[in-house]
């Protein structure tokens, strides 16, 4: 079975934390790693190969830098890897992401089963699986958050949902976005780290993929941000006053005011 | 301290640092309260070629040696030392099968062990026969093609768990010493059965258990080396394994430092930090002054004998004695530390010093530690008359 | 592709650094460089003093559909005959952004045994309903439900599309959003109409919250969000109001590749705390796994998980998985609240670092209001439901 696996390059946002005073975020010393939930994605791909047998390749898009979670991917013991990067990618959102992904899958050849972590933690979208699964003309399950049979040509996996699970048979090939409950990451393997030490990771950028610069990057993106502002915290300290039902009526109000809790508008 | 590792060394350092950090300190709290072995985190080691670190190349291994041994236990027992026993005693099964193995067995047994598939054992200890191995009971005696071994083992670590077991049994019982022969157990030859399985102070994650072997009938090609080099084989194996306690040790009485120093820094009495306090500090300041000298003096030992060192019994025994009082006197100092709190099981340094007492009883007591560099020391001075 | 800088205007003061949310300007000496990682999102810009930084248009091809779109559609999700609070949430919501733009407010409902359906979203404010009813849409399988929404969307041609953020909405939107060959913003918290261009502002969080953009779709139609349940308030229930019911047929062609082979509902108890945005945890001051109800009410309006202390835990009042402190987990949602926590040394360390922290607690000297940015001296039994019943309220649920 030959597996494609998507994985992005994101900053650590457990530690991105906002500058109390200028409202801007803090990234010094903030690591790029592995997008978490690709971890799971990974991880998924490494047990259907040790099932099913088979090929892994790994696939990014970013700046040349990006190349190390190509290189983290083979640590894993993935077999190949490949960077999408081409300043002209830069700026995408989820569409101009799926329209180089979809293309650079394609490319591999053959693939059986492209496996996508649920979400990206720095754009929280959830979008790009669904959308490359539809650009590639495959079935998909989202949210897959188990294995029951796996076979050369279907799946039977486990639906995370709301209200429970479903338990779907996807004819193969097909795209699976996963969830944590796929099964913990493993760690890592001295082979593998020693044999990305002297990967050279491919590269490829939007003439390779026999994509035009108005198809990808900001110029192919239909959504564009026109703002961007921080939530307004309150690092302050205080104790509320007043009857019960006061203080309670208060501080969700506070919290509202605060962004804390959500209501829309 | 910088101590000039290999790009190699710090590769297993920093994994076996993350696999600590990620997947041990979680849960070991829980593991030694349930007295649970981890075979769930013995996957995760395994799933990081980190059986592999000993096992020679042409057998699939990395081909490293005592030093590379030594980083990966003293990191795993940062965390917790009854998951690197787990780990080490592997090794320490394993080590007769390199050192004394023919082709064939390595050849069968090296890759089971390095790819984590099977762990593996050393068993010698009995219950009358504990620093006075010469006393061993067990009985192998040949018959035909085969040895029919009876008798059993006791406190043998990573009994029930592991797969492949190296086992010391008498061959010969009129040659004394020299009657004694290691031999290559699988767990499910004929007659060979696991007993009590032991209830521990310390180290409460690896499994401590009862080995019983009732006409446990073996294939003759099991014989490590040939007959009669029984002690021979285990008194090697001792050579090799024992700077990786001392290893143990730095490891558990860093991780109490570790615990202790960001205590201190955060428990607050007459409106300062402990640490602030000269008491405190000098505490410390003894426990990190013990460690780095512990530590030096490991990393130094394993140097020597990957160098290709052929009588290194001195240097080996001296590498376990001072780490391992070392990390009995840094834990208790930790829980002193910690106070109140230290001695409750809500915090980590308590089980490390229940942990850190084995280390200056197993693979030879201390006491025979030193029998062994004194009698190193007479013959050396004797030499230089 | 990047903002513009004017190297005569600029001053090097590099207010511009700071304020960009994608780290994208760097300094080249005395002048920032711009590098991949710009979005043209224009913070640079607004806080430059020399005005320096112009923001290019985005050549973008031409697209006639924005001038053809009519109408806000909301995606009534169903599932096991039931749909979820977010579709009433959403019909509120998208009742509100069809009268700014004076258009009317539809809602397409796919599914098998939709009978009676059509009158609530009716009366949860849509005046059209597309409703397909079909066995081959009886199970929720993402291809089909995918093809018979896209061809609504071309046959009707929407301005705006909306759906709920939930696991439904967030598999089948971002494929409907591609076959449709439009723009998709994912889980919204805040969506507005810019009248003078009639375009969807929609509001998100970004970088695990730290951050919120907005964003807009220019050009392609229909303008898709999905959107965060428990944010938006529904609108006033119409009860007998008739709209028009258009069914839809599928074709004969359609067949989904997937297959549902079970349902299983079961809400297992969710503990995952440490990847939980939102914590309430019981401490003793609960009283007893009675008390633990409130909590978790708390914590499901919130959409958070329930933690628990040591003390709690080992009273046996909640299992050990809730519990939060040194040897339970370390949590660091963005808000937190102890309810009747006193605050333990092992308990604040295993909890400090959330973003925001409330308190309630009986005993004004409790250790946990050192660490609380909203402290609350009381009976956790009075403001919790007190704190429940005003959120619903401004929701609009009460």
């Amino acid at each position: 079975m030959k597996i494609a696996v998507c994985i992005k390059q994101v900053p650590d946002t457990a530690n991105v934390k906002l500058d109390p005073e200028t409202h801007t975020l803090k990234r010094e010393g903030v690591e790029s790693i592995v997008n978490p939930f690709d971890l799971f994605a990974l991880e998924a791909a490494l047990r259907i190969k040790e099932a099913a047998g088979g090929e892994i390749v790994a696939v990014t898009m970013g700046p040349p830098q990006a190349e190390t979670v190509i290189k983290d991917a083979i640590g894993f013991g993935v077999d190949e890897g490949l960077l999408l990067s081409d300043r002209a990618f830069a700026g995408a959102d989820t569409w101009a992401t799926t329209a180089a992904l979809a293309k650079a899958i394609e490319g591999l050849g053959d693939v059986d089963l492209v496996i996508c972590g649920k979400q990206a933690v720095d754009g929280d979208t959830a979008q790009v699986g669904p959308g490359i699964a539809q650009r590639l003309g495959l079935p998909h399950v989202a949210f897959v958050k188990g294995f029951r049979e796996i076979e050369d040509k279907r799946l039977v996996v486990e639906r995370q949902m709301d209200d429970g699970y479903d338990v779907v048979e996807l004819p193969l090939p097909a795209l699976i976005t996963v969830v944590r409950e796929v099964g913990e990451p493993r760690p890592p393997s001295l082979k593998g780290k020693m044999r990305a030490k002297k990967y050279t990771v491919p590269m490829q950028g939007a003439a390779d993929l026999g994509l035009e610069a108005d198809q990808v990057g900001l110029a192919g993106s239909f959504t564009q941000v026109v703002k961007v502002f921080a939530p307004s915290h309150s690092g302050e300290r205080r104790r509320l006053e007043g009857s019960e039902d006061e203080m309670g009526a208060q501080v969700i109000d506070a919290l509202v005011d605060n962004q804390v809790i959500m209501l829309g508008s | 301290m910088d101590y000039f590792f290999t790009e190699e060394q710090e590769m297993i350092r920093d994994l076996c640092r993350q696999i600590a950090e990620e997947r041990i300190k979680p849960v070991r709290a829980e593991l030694d309260e349930k007295e649970e072995f981890p075979r769930e985190i013995m996957k995760a080691l395994a799933q990081a070629d980190l059986f592999q670190i000993i096992i020679p190349e042409e057998y699939g291994g990395l081909g490293g040696g005592c030093l590379e041994n030594c980083i990966a236990v003293e990191e795993l027992s940062r965390a917790c030392c009854g998951v690197s026993t787990s780990y080490a005693a592997s090794f320490l099964g394993a080590y007769p099968m390199l050192l004394f193995g023919n082709e064939a067995q390595k050849e069968k047994y090296l890759p089971l062990i390095g790819s984590g598939e099977k762990l593996c054992a050393f068993a010698l200890t009995e219950s009358s026969s504990g620093s006075d191995a010469g006393s061993i009971q067990t009985e192998a005696k040949k018959d035909g093609d085969s040895y029919v071994l009876n008798g059993s083992k006791q406190w043998i670590t990573n009994g029930g768990e592991a797969g492949v077991y190296t086992v010391i049994a008498i061959t010969d019982r009129s040659k004394g010493a020299r009657g004694a022969t290691a031999f290559i157990v699988e767990a499910d030859d004929p007659g060979f059965s696991i007993g009590k399985k032991e209830i521990k102070m310390g180290i409460r994650a690896s499994a401590t258990a009862e080995l019983i072997f009732k006409d446990c009938r073996i294939p003759a090609d099991r014989v490590l080396g040939k007959e009669g080099l029984g002690f021979v084989v285990a008194m090697r194996t001792f050579d090799k394994s024992r700077p990786g306690v001392g290893a143990q040790a730095v490891g558990v009485a860093q991780g109490a430092l570790d615990e202790a120093a960001a205590f201190a820094r955060v428990r607050k009495q007459f409106g300062k930090p402990i640490i602030t306090f000269q008491a405190v500090a000098h505490m410390l300041a003894d426990m990190a002054v013990d460690i780095e000298a512990g530590r030096a003096l490991v990393y130094a030992a394993a140097r020597y004998i990957d160098s290709g060192a052929k009588d290194f019994s001195k240097v080996s025994a001296i590498a376990k004695v001072f780490p391992t009082d070392m990390a009995m006197r840094v834990t208790t100092n930790a829980v002193q530390v910690l106070g109140g709190h230290g001695y409750m099981r809500e915090y980590p340094v308590e089980k490390m010093m229940r942990d850190a007492k084995i280390l200056q009883i197993y693979e030879g007591t201390n006491q025979i530690q030193r029998n062994v560099i004194g009698q190193e020391l007479n013959k050396e001075y004797g030499r230089k008359k | 592709m990047g903002v513009i800088i004017d190297k005569e205007l600029c001053i090097g003061c590099e207010q511009c650094l700071d304020a960009c949310p994608f780290d994208a300007l760097e300094m080249k000496g005395e002048i920032p460089v711009v590098g991949d990682t710009c979005t043209l999102c224009g913070s640079c810009a607004d806080v430059c003093p020399e005005r320096a930084i112009t923001v290019p248009e985005v050549e973008r091809a031409e697209d006639d559909r924005a001038a053809q779109a009519k109408g806000v559609w909301v995606y009534a999700e169903v599932r096991g005959g039931q749909m979820p609070e977010v579709v009433a949430e959403l019909l509120g919501q998208g009742r509100r952004l069809a009268e700014q733009l004076g258009v009317e407010l539809g809602a397409v409902v796919l599914g098998h045994g939709l009978d009676g359906l059509a009158g609530e979203l009716f009366a949860l404010g849509a005046d059209v309903v597309y409703a397909a009813d079909d066995p081959r849409l009886a199970d929720f399988n993402d291809d089909i439900y995918c093809k018979v929404l896209t061809r609504l969307i071309a046959e009707y041609k929407p301005e705006v599309l909306l759906a709920g953020a939930t696991s439904v909405g967030r598999s089948m939107i971002p494929r409907v959003a591609t076959a449709a060959a439009t723009g998709l913003t994912a889980d919204c918290t805040g969506l507005a109409i810019d009248p003078e261009k009639r375009l969807l502002l929609q509001t998100r969080p970004a970088f695990g919250g730290n951050i919120m953009a907005t964003i807009v779709c220019p050009n392609a139609r229909p303008q898709m969000a999905t959107v965060r349940p428990r944010v938006m308030k529904r609108g006033e229930r119409r009860e007998g109001f008739e709209g028009r019911l258009i069914t839809v047929s599928l074709e004969a062609g359609d067949k989904a590749a997937t297959q549902v082979l079970e349902v299983v509902q079961s809400l297992e108890e969710n503990v995952n705390l440490t990847g939980a945005e939102v914590v309430v945890t019981g401490g003793r001051g609960v009283g007893g796994p009675e008390g633990f109800k409130v909590v978790a009410q708390l914590a499901e309006a919130l959409g958070g998980v329930v933690g628990a202390t040591r003390g709690a835990v080992d009273s046996e009042w909640i299992g050990h998985a809730h519990q939060v402190g040194q040897t339970g987990r370390t949590v660091a949602p963005k808000l937190y609240i102890a309810l009747g926590v006193s605050g333990a040394v092992q308990h604040l360390v295993g909890m400090q670092g959330s973003d925001t922290i409330v308190a309630v607690n009986n005993d004004p000297n409790a250790p946990i209001f050192d660490v609380a940015h909203y402290g609350i001296v009381g009976d956790l039994f009075k403001v919790a439901p007190a704190m429940l019943s005003h959120l619903k309220q401004l929701r609009g649920q009460g």
